[in-house]
């Protein structure tokens, strides 16, 4: 009997069970993951932020890109890329030792849990890691002098909304790898890095040739980066595109999920 | 007796080939019912479809009375399961995976205290119950992973091939254990291609090649209805063994010619043995024992269970 309710507990609640096995996981690896919370914000502001920072400032003059110090219009590119940069490891690595190396989700599977429920599990604790990046990196930021408005808390989100919109196709896309070593190299050199760096991150996406900005058009980092611009110092953006963002973010997000929902169950029964 | 599980016609398709083919067979509350046969009889395929994550291609299936397609989840809250190879969380200790496990079956923390520890001494890995999966033996991580499938004090337990891989004392232990669950009246369903094994726990078995049924029975019938009592085991030497075949066909009701021996099917060995000896032949060894399960299989299938 006992059992009986708790099966209906696990259709309602098993997603948390899931993100309850994920957090056990992370916890074994804390120092780790507080030590690159901090550190890779620190040395990016140190590196690109002031040290490519104090050279811009010097030629164009303070307020030369986009009307404000060149560590005000990066800041908000930085936190989104490690949003995403965290919500894609957080991700990749437990989906690969999932299905592959330690095919844990298949005893995950063999309970009253189903594929859907692994999938959007590891989802929300890749999520909640990533939030704990973002906030620790915020903060940063704003010790820095780098988030001058009352809305910059608002990047926050933009960036948590990147980082979701990108995990979520990682999520997919490496549910349905086999053979991991060239996916993980593919992704990271010929996705990631790219997008990171076309994605008017560094610079205006306007200062490219017209040619290459379709990169940013596709990037979910881009879309991010424009409205955490916004947001920050009040980069200036039409209500249509401040809308277009929300919808290309969001509309990733949902499409990304429900292929990985998809994908989960079908390679946990094959 | 009411049966937990019933298979009709079940069959499972891969494209052209049929893993699975139109199998029947029923599993009663409290038996340990066996799949006997080699590696790519279908064996796993049917736990699998039992186990509620593989669909049937076609037949008909009830567990615990539900068909698996329809009520996965709430089959599998009735099953343990212990699949073919280990998939614990290795990162995790031995307690935290018995205790993440019940978790997914919805179970409260203080349900699981108390019965993570009964589990831990089931187990014997109280001493090992903070450590870390991944420094844990073989044998070791196999009962971690049967005192898993049990946290939820499943229906029936399943067990895919549950000592492959282990070496002789480690699977002592194993069989042990499952013959403690056995006696507490635990359903058990289990996989194996070794026939020690099948005879040791199976009160019920089905031996199968190639997806089909070759025979279903009491391991004790089996060897009854398909062998005689002693089998006399023969070696000439590898080169030698096919020159004598003939002759000794004659002196016995069946004889089975392997690459490195030859086996006499009789219901006296000693007696066989002394008349050959008699007769002039001198094998360099000669061995009686018991018929088994094994040579079931080669009667059945022509064919030795481990190749």
């Amino acid at each position: 009997m006992k059992l009986e309710v708790a099966q209906r507990e696990v259709s309602r609640f098993g997603a948390l069970y899931i993100v309850e096995a994920r957090f056990k996981n992370m916890f074994k690896w804390r120092s780790a993951i507080i030590t690159a919370a901090i550190l890779n914000p620190v040395l990016y502001l140190l590196s690109v932020g002031v040290g490519i920072g104090s050279l811009v400032d010097a030629k164009q003059g303070v307020g030369g890109v986009d009307g404000v110090q060149y560590l005000t219009f990066l800041a908000p590119a930085l936190l989104a890329s490690a949003a995403i940069q965290g919500a894609i490891d957080e991700v990749t690595f437990p989906t690969l030792q999932g299905f592959k190396w330690a095919k844990n989700f298949f005893a995950m599977n063999s309970t009253p849990i189903t594929g859907n429920q692994i999938a959007l599990g590891v989802y929300i604790a890749a999520l909640c890691r990533t939030f704990l990046t973002v906030v620790v990196y915020w903060f940063i930021l704003l010790i820095a002098g780098a988030l001058p408005t009352g809305t910059a808390w608002l990047a926050m989100f933009v960036a948590m909304l990147a980082g979701g919109a990108f995990a979520s196709i990682m999520l997919f896309l490496t549910s349905k790898v086999e053979k991991e070593d060239f996916f993980l190299t593919a992704i990271g050199r010929l996705i990631i890095m790219p997008l990171f760096l076309f994605s008017g991150t560094f610079y205006p996406l306007s200062s490219m040739p017209l040619i290459l900005q379709p990169i940013g058009w596709i990037s979910p980092l881009w879309h991010a980066t424009e409205l955490g611009r916004y947001f920050t110092y009040g980069h200036s953006i039409s209500g249509l595109m401040i809308g277009v963002h929300f919808i290309f973010l969001t509309s990733l997000l949902a499409l990304g999920l429900k292929l990985a929902f998809r994908n989960f169950t079908k390679r946990l029964s094959k | 007796m009411t049966s937990l599980i019933f298979a009709r016609s079940l069959t499972k398709t891969y494209g052209d080939f049929v893993a699975v083919d139109q199998i029947n067979f029923e599993v009663r509350k409290g038996e340990s019912f066996g799949l006997l046969g080699p590696n790519g009889a279908g064996k796993s395929t049917i736990m699998r479809m039992i186990g509620a994550t593989l669909q049937r291609s076609s037949g008909e299936l009830a567990v615990l009375g539900k068909d698996p397609e329809k009520f996965g989840p709430q089959i599998r809250a009735h099953l343990g399961v212990v699949p073919q190879q280990d998939n614990l969380d290795s990162e995790l200790t031995v307690r935290e995976n018995l205790y993440i496990y019940g978790r997914y079956f919805g179970l409260s923390k203080k349900f699981l205290t108390p019965k993570i520890q009964e589990l831990l001494e089931f187990a014997q890995l109280e001493e090992k119950r903070d450590v870390k999966v991944e420094a844990l033996s073989g044998g070791m991580k196999r009962r971690l992973t049967i005192a898993r499938a049990l946290v939820s004090e499943p229906e029936i337990l399943m067990l895919d091939e549950p000592t492959t891989g282990l070496d002789p004392q480690a699977r002592h232990i194993l069989w042990d254990r499952l013959f403690r669950l056995k006696e507490m009246g635990v359903t058990l369903l289990l996989t194996t291609h070794f026939m020690d094994e099948a005879e040791q726990l199976c009160q019920r078995l089905i031996v199968m090649d190639k997806g089909k049924i070759m025979a279903e029975d009491s391991p004790v019938e089996l060897i009854r209805k398909y062998v005689t009592k002693e089998v006399l085991e023969l070696r000439f030497g590898s080169d030698k063994n096919s020159q004598y075949v003939d002759q000794l066909r004659q002196k016995c009701d069946r004889i089975e010619q392997l690459p490195d021996r030859i086996l006499l099917y009789t219901n006296d060995g000693e007696t066989l043995l002394t008349e050959i000896v008699g007769s002039g032949l001198h094998p360099i060894t000669s061995l009686v024992r018991r018929s088994s399960l094994e040579d079931v299989f080669l009667r059945l299938t022509g064919r030795s269970l481990i190749e």
